[in-house]
């Protein structure tokens, strides 16, 4: 298996969707190559970071505004709104 | 290898019952909705748009377009699978709107190498978080994904901050599955290639990337 043909499984790779047949090739093939080694475990990595540090958070006084804002909308729409 | 993906939302049966009751103009069930799922269309908002004022407003018109037009909603698909493609519309139409460029689509950029090669093959530090306090994290972070296009960048939220499957995001963003595959590798590789300059073993001898 060369790189390339690696790289093009990574995705699967990651996130567990390939048979087992394939991921012993995978895993046979970061046993010698050091740099797709390294490219999964950075990877594997950059994805933790993003889901473990939420950085969008939307904060609780915020959330309450736009709770009520969205409420009073629907109400109004609600009463605009023809019967089915 | 564990799988990166999380378990899909839970709770189908009451969701159903909550747009059931919705439907017929129960305004505390869909309030319920909103409550639910309001974090994660905000945080897909600000994804998109990477404006605050503009993710407010998606949150906002997303959920009333999805009260509107409730009775369009087949079950056929999860509730939230309906209500993240019209957010995802929306803050789309949003980012257009800003930029004033009709261009920006989920379709920009598929043929772009960036990334396609690892260039970057030193290891990170054990703990790369650790290098950074909070807020610089946070910046590094923010910054780094506004690099990425629209396209892979909401191919990459969905799939892996809001932990979603191919196929739901495929479903959101009326792609194909391998589109959505494709898209996420790219995502990923350039994320990572743009995260080593900052998360490497040595750091670069000018002490910024």
């Amino acid at each position: 298996m060369k790189c390339k043909d690696f790289l093009k499984e990574l995705t699967d790779y990651l996130d567990g969707k390939i048979s087992e047949s394939l991921k012993a090739e995978l895993d046979d093939h970061m046993l010698w190559c050091h740099e797709c080694h390294v490219v999964v475990n950075t990877t594997k990595k950059t994805i933790e970071i993003y889901r473990d540090n939420q950085i969008y958070e939307l904060p609780e006084d915020l959330r309450t505004r736009l709770h009520q804002a969205i409420m009073v909308k629907c109400k109004q729409s609600s009463h605009g709104k023809k019967s089915h | 290898m564990e799988t990166i993906q999380k378990k899909a939302d839970e709770g189908i049966t009451s969701e159903l019952a909550l747009v059931q009751a919705a439907k017929k103009g129960d305004l505390e069930a869909f309030s319920e909705l909103v409550r639910r799922y309001d974090r994660n269309i905000f945080r897909i908002a600000q994804h998109i748009t990477h404006n605050e004022e503009d993710a407010q407003d998606v949150v906002q018109d997303a959920f009333l377009k999805a009260y509107q037009n409730l009775e369009q909603f087949q079950g056929n698909s999860k509730f939230y699978t309906w209500l993240v493609r019209i957010a995802v519309n929306e803050a789309l139409m949003r980012l257009r709107k800003r930029r004033n460029d009709r261009t920006v689509s989920l379709d920009e950029d598929v043929e772009t190498e960036d990334g396609a090669i690892p260039r970057e093959v030193a290891d990170w530090s054990p703990n790369p978080e650790q290098l950074y306090g909070t807020a610089e994290l946070g910046d590094i972070l923010k910054k780094t994904i506004q690099g990425l296009s629209p396209g892979f960048r909401t191919v990459f939220v969905l799939r892996d901050v809001e932990g979603l499957s191919t196929e739901e995001t495929a479903e959101m963003l009326g792609l194909s599955v391998p589109a959505v595959k494709s898209r996420l590798l790219r995502a990923r590789l350039q994320l990572r290639e743009r995260l080593a300059r900052y998360f490497k073993s040595k750091r670069g001898g000018d002490g910024q990337p």
